[in-house]
C-alpha cells in the first residue's frame, strides 16, 4: 500500500518537489490526517480503475442568460441543473463564480480566454452561452470552451431546443452536461439523463419506482399493492424485471413469489412465466437475451439461466443453503458475481456463466452480500458487515481481491449500484434514520441523499446509453 | 282318676253292682250339675245395667307438612307448608325450629334433607315429613366433550418455529412446535397450512428471501417427516419485508426469525 503512495504523490507538481528524506514522515502525517476520509488517497489502485485518479479539469460555467423574459424562469432551472450536473459528474473542480472576471460571456466573441484562464478563476475550460424564446420553444446556444487554447475552435457549439416548460428545461441541462462530461472526460458519456429504479413504501405498499438520477422526476412503475422488491434495469433500459409477492384471486391466501417483467415502452406488464417456488433476484445478461436469476422450484434457492424470457433455464448452482442474488460481468457477460451461504454466513462468490470455475471473492469473514459490477467488469460492489458493525459498501478488485471500504460511521449502508460511468455508486443508507436513497462518486466522497418520502431501499442504475 | 276307676272296675268284676251303684249316684250328680250351670248361663245373658257416661278424653293432635316443589336446584329455594291441629307445639326440624299451627316458609337446603313436623299435644303427638330433593346443579365449565373449532383448535395448538440468526436448523424447541402443529394438523385432516418464513432485518433483503425460503422448506420437511401431507402445506417466504417486530433487539430479532403458521382451507 505504501508504495502505491509514491506515484500518486508524484503525479502532484507541488508535491513532486518534495525532497525524498521527506516523504516517508509526510506519509505518516498524511496517513494520519487522511484517516476519517472515506476513501485513503493511497489507494491509487483504485482510483485509476474508476477513473477518478485524473487530475481534475477546472470548469467555469457562468449562468447562462435568458435573452427574453418568456424564458426567465426555465432560464434560472437551467443553470441550476447544469451547474449540479458537473458539480456533481465527479470530473471536474467549477471554479467558484466570486473568481469570474468581469464580462460573462453569452457567446463566442465575448469570451476572453486569457481572463479566465488567469488567477484567480485559473479555469481551463468555460462552458457559456444564453436561452431565447424561438418560435414558441426554448432554445439554448451552448459553447464549451479551452480558455488555455485560444486559437482552437469551441470543443462544444451547439443549439438545443425544446418546449418551453420547466421539465424540458431541467433535460436540456442534462443533455448538456453529459455532452461536456463526455468531451473531457474522453468519451465516456455523463450520466444526467440516466435513470435509477427502487423499491419506495410511499403508498403504503412496497412498490418499484424510477426516479432522475438526481432524485428528481420519481414515478411509480408497478401496483402490486403488496410487495415487489428487487428492480433490475434490461441493458437497453426498455424494461424492469422485478420480484412481485402476487396474491391472485385464485391464490388469495397463499401469495407467489415470482419474477414480472413491466415494460417502460408499453407502460403494461410483459408475460414471464411462473417458475415455481421462490422467484427472485432477475439479473439481465448485458446482451439482454440471457437472464440470470435464483429459484427454489427444486426446494433450495439455486441459481438459474434462461433466456430473458423466462425459458430454457439451466441450473448454474447445486450447492446447499442459499444461492442468490447473480449480477452478470456487465462486460463481458461471462461471469456471474453471487451471494451463497454454502461456506456458513453469505459470502460473494463468482463462476463462469455456465456455472463452471466456482471460486469465493471475499474473506469468508463477516456476512458480505448484494454484488454489483461497475461497468469495465473489473470492480465488485457490495455491503459487507464484519466486526458487529453495521453494513457498510465495499469495492472489491476482481483481479487484485483487494477491497476498500467505501462507507464508514453512518448507519447501514446496502444494496450498491454502479452508475454507468462507473464513477459513481447509489446505495440505500438509513443514515438519517430511515432509508433512503444516496448516491457518491466512487470513492466513498461526495454522498449525496436522493429520496425523502417514505423508506426507499434497493436501487438500481439504468445501463449505460446504447 | 277314670283309669283308677276302671281298674277298679276291671279288678272288682265281682262287685258290679255296687259299681252301678255308685255310676248312677256320680251321673246324677253329674246331670244335676249341668242343670246348674245352664240354669246359671241363663241368669248371665240378661242386659246389665248402663254404666256412667266417661269424662272425654283429649284429642290426639293431627300434623300435615308439604313442600312445593319437592325438588330444587342447589341455591334455589321450596316453600314448606304445614297444617297442625290439636298441637301445643309444633317443630320444624331441620333448622327451622318451633312453628305456628299453620304456616308457611321457604327454605333453601343445600343437599337433599327431609323436613319432619312433630306435633305434640296433650293427646299424644304426631309426625309429618317432607323430603326436599336438592339436585346439585351442573360444574360451571362443563368438561369440553365438543370438538373444538378449527380456528381455536389451530390457535390453542399450533405454535410457530423460531430460528436462529442466519440458520435455517430446526432447532429443539421448534422441534416441539412443529410437533404439536403436526398433531394439530393429524386431528383436523380438513386444515391446510401456509408456512410464511421471516427473518430479522439484519441481512440483505435478497439473501434474507432466501434465507426465509430455506426456513420454511426446513419445516415444511419435518412435518412432511411426521407424516403429512404434502398438499396440505402450502410456502411463501417474506425475508425481511414483513417483520412482526420492529425493535433493534436480540428480542425483537428473534420474533422475527421464524416459521410462522397462517391456517387455510
Amino acid at each position: 500500500m505504501r508504495s502505491s503512495r509514491i506515484p500518486a504523490l508524484a503525479r502532484s507538481p507541488e508535491r513532486a518537489t518534495t525532497p525524498p528524506a521527506a516523504l516517508p514522515l509526510l506519509l505518516v502525517l498524511l496517513g494520519l490526517a487522511c484517516l476519517p476520509l472515506q476513501v485513503q488517497p493511497q489507494e491509487d489502485w483504485f482510483r485509476t480503475g474508476t477513473g477518478l485518479g485524473v487530475e481534475k479539469i477546472r470548469l467555469a460555467v457562468p449562468a447562462f442568460a435568458a435573452q427574453s423574459t418568456e424564458v426567465e424562469t426555465p432560464a434560472g432551472v437551467f443553470n441550476f441543473v447544469l451547474q449540479r450536473d458537473l458539480e456533481w459528474s465527479g470530473l471536474v473542480e467549477l471554479v467558484s463564480p466570486s473568481f469570474f472576471p468581469l464580462g460573462i460571456p453569452f457567446r463566442p466573441v465575448e469570451l476572453k480566454h486569457e481572463d479566465w484562464s488567469a488567477v484567480p478563476a485559473n479555469a481551463d475550460m468555460v462552458a457559456y452561452g444564453s436561452l431565447r424564446f424561438a418560435d414558441g420553444q426554448l432554445m439554448v446556444d451552448a459553447w464549451l470552451s479551452d480558455v488555455r487554447n485560444p486559437r482552437a475552435p469551441a470543443v462544444i457549439a451547439k443549439r438545443y431546443r425544446a418546449d418551453l416548460t420547466q421539465q424540458q428545461a431541467r433535460g436540456l441541462a442534462h443533455q448538456l452536461a453529459d455532452e461536456i462530461v463526455e468531451r473531457l472526460s474522453g468519451g465516456v458519456p455523463g450520466i444526467a439523463r440516466s435513470r435509477v429504479a427502487f423499491v419506495s413504501n410511499r403508498t403504503g405498499s412496497k412498490e418499484i419506482w424510477v426516479m432522475d438520477y438526481d432524485g428528481y422526476n420519481e414515478e411509480q412503475v408497478t401496483h402490486c399493492g403488496f410487495i415487489c422488491l428487487t428492480p433490475r434495469w434490461s441493458p437497453d433500459n426498455s424494461q424492469i424485471a422485478y420480484t412481485a409477492y402476487e396474491r391472485t384471486r385464485a391464490s388469495a391466501e397463499v401469495p407467489r413469489t415470482s419474477i414480472h417483467i413491466h415494460s417502460l415502452v408499453m407502460n403494461r406488464r410483459i408475460a414471464f412465466p411462473a417458475i415455481g417456488g421462490t422467484t427472485t433476484t432477475p439479473a439481465w445478461a448485458p446482451n439482454g437475451t440471457e437472464m440470470a436469476l435464483s429459484s427454489s422450484r427444486t426446494g433450495d434457492q439455486e441459481i438459474y439461466v434462461g433466456a430473458s424470457d423466462g425459458t430454457r433455464l439451466r441450473r448454474l448452482t447445486y450447492s446447499r443453503g442459499v444461492d442468490i442474488s447473480p449480477a452478470w460481468n456487465p462486460r463481458t457477460g461471462q461471469q456471474i458475481a453471487f451471494v451463497s451461504d454454502r461456506g456458513g454466513a453469505p459470502q460473494i462468490y463468482l463462476m463462469d456463466a455456465d456455472g463452471s470455475n466456482v471460486e469465493r471473492l471475499t474473506d469468508g469473514e463477516g456476512y458480505a452480500v448484494s454484488p454489483a459490477w461497475s461497468p469495465n467488469g473489473q470492480l465488485l460492489a457490495f455491503a459487507w458487515q464484519k466486526d458487529n458493525t453495521p453494513f457498510d459498501i465495499y469495492v472489491l478488485d476482481i483481479a487484485t481481491r483487494r477491497t476498500i471500504q467505501f462507507t464508514r460511521d453512518s448507519g447501514r449502508n446496502e444494496q450498491p449500484s454502479w452508475a454507468p460511468d462507473g464513477r459513481h455508486l447509489v446505495f440505500q443508507s438509513n443514515r438519517t434514520g430511515h432509508n433512503q436513497i444516496w448516491m457518491m462518486l466512487a470513492d466513498g466522497t461526495q454522498a449525496r441523499q436522493l429520496t425523502f418520502a417514505g423508506s426507499n431501499t434497493a436501487p438500481h442504475w439504468s445501463w449505460g446509453q446504447p | 282318676m277314670s283309669v283308677e276307676f276302671f281298674t277298679r272296675e276291671g279288678k272288682l268284676r265281682g262287685g258290679e253292682r255296687m259299681i252301678l251303684r255308685r255310676g248312677l249316684r256320680w251321673g246324677g250328680f253329674l246331670i244335676l250339675l249341668v242343670l246348674l250351670l245352664l240354669a246359671g248361663c241363663k241368669k248371665k245373658a240378661a242386659p246389665p245395667p248402663a254404666p256412667p257416661p266417661p269424662p272425654p278424653a283429649p284429642a290426639a293432635p293431627t300434623a300435615t307438612l308439604r313442600a312445593v316443589p319437592s325438588a330444587i336446584e342447589r341455591g334455589q329455594s321450596t316453600t314448606l307448608s304445614w297444617n297442625s291441629t290439636n298441637a301445643t307445639e309444633l317443630r320444624l326440624e331441620p333448622g327451622v325450629g318451633s312453628v305456628g299451627p299453620q304456616a308457611s316458609t321457604t327454605v333453601s337446603p343445600a343437599r337433599s334433607t327431609t323436613y319432619t313436623l312433630r306435633a305434640d299435644g296433650p293427646g299424644g303427638h304426631a309426625e309429618a315429613s317432607a323430603r326436599v330433593t336438592v339436585t346439585v346443579p351442573p360444574p360451571p365449565p362443563p368438561p369440553p366433550v365438543t370438538r373444538l373449532s378449527i380456528d381455536q383448535a389451530f390457535a390453542q395448538r399450533v405454535r410457530h418455529a423460531y430460528f436462529d440468526f442466519d440458520k435455517a436448523d430446526i432447532r429443539p424447541d421448534a422441534r416441539l412446535a412443529l410437533t404439536q402443529t403436526a398433531e394439530f394438523l393429524r386431528e383436523y385432516t380438513e386444515a391446510r397450512v401456509l408456512i410464511e418464513g421471516h427473518c430479522d432485518e439484519r441481512g440483505s433483503t435478497e439473501y434474507n428471501i432466501g434465507l426465509g425460503t430455506q426456513r420454511v422448506n426446513a419445516a415444511r420437511e419435518f412435518l412432511l417427516s411426521l407424516g403429512i401431507a404434502a398438499n396440505r402445506i402450502e410456502v411463501v417466504s417474506y425475508g425481511k419485508e414483513r417483520p412482526f417486530c420492529f425493535d433493534s433487539t436480540e428480542e425483537c430479532w428473534q420474533s422475527n426469525r421464524r416459521s410462522h403458521f397462517v391456517l387455510i382451507r
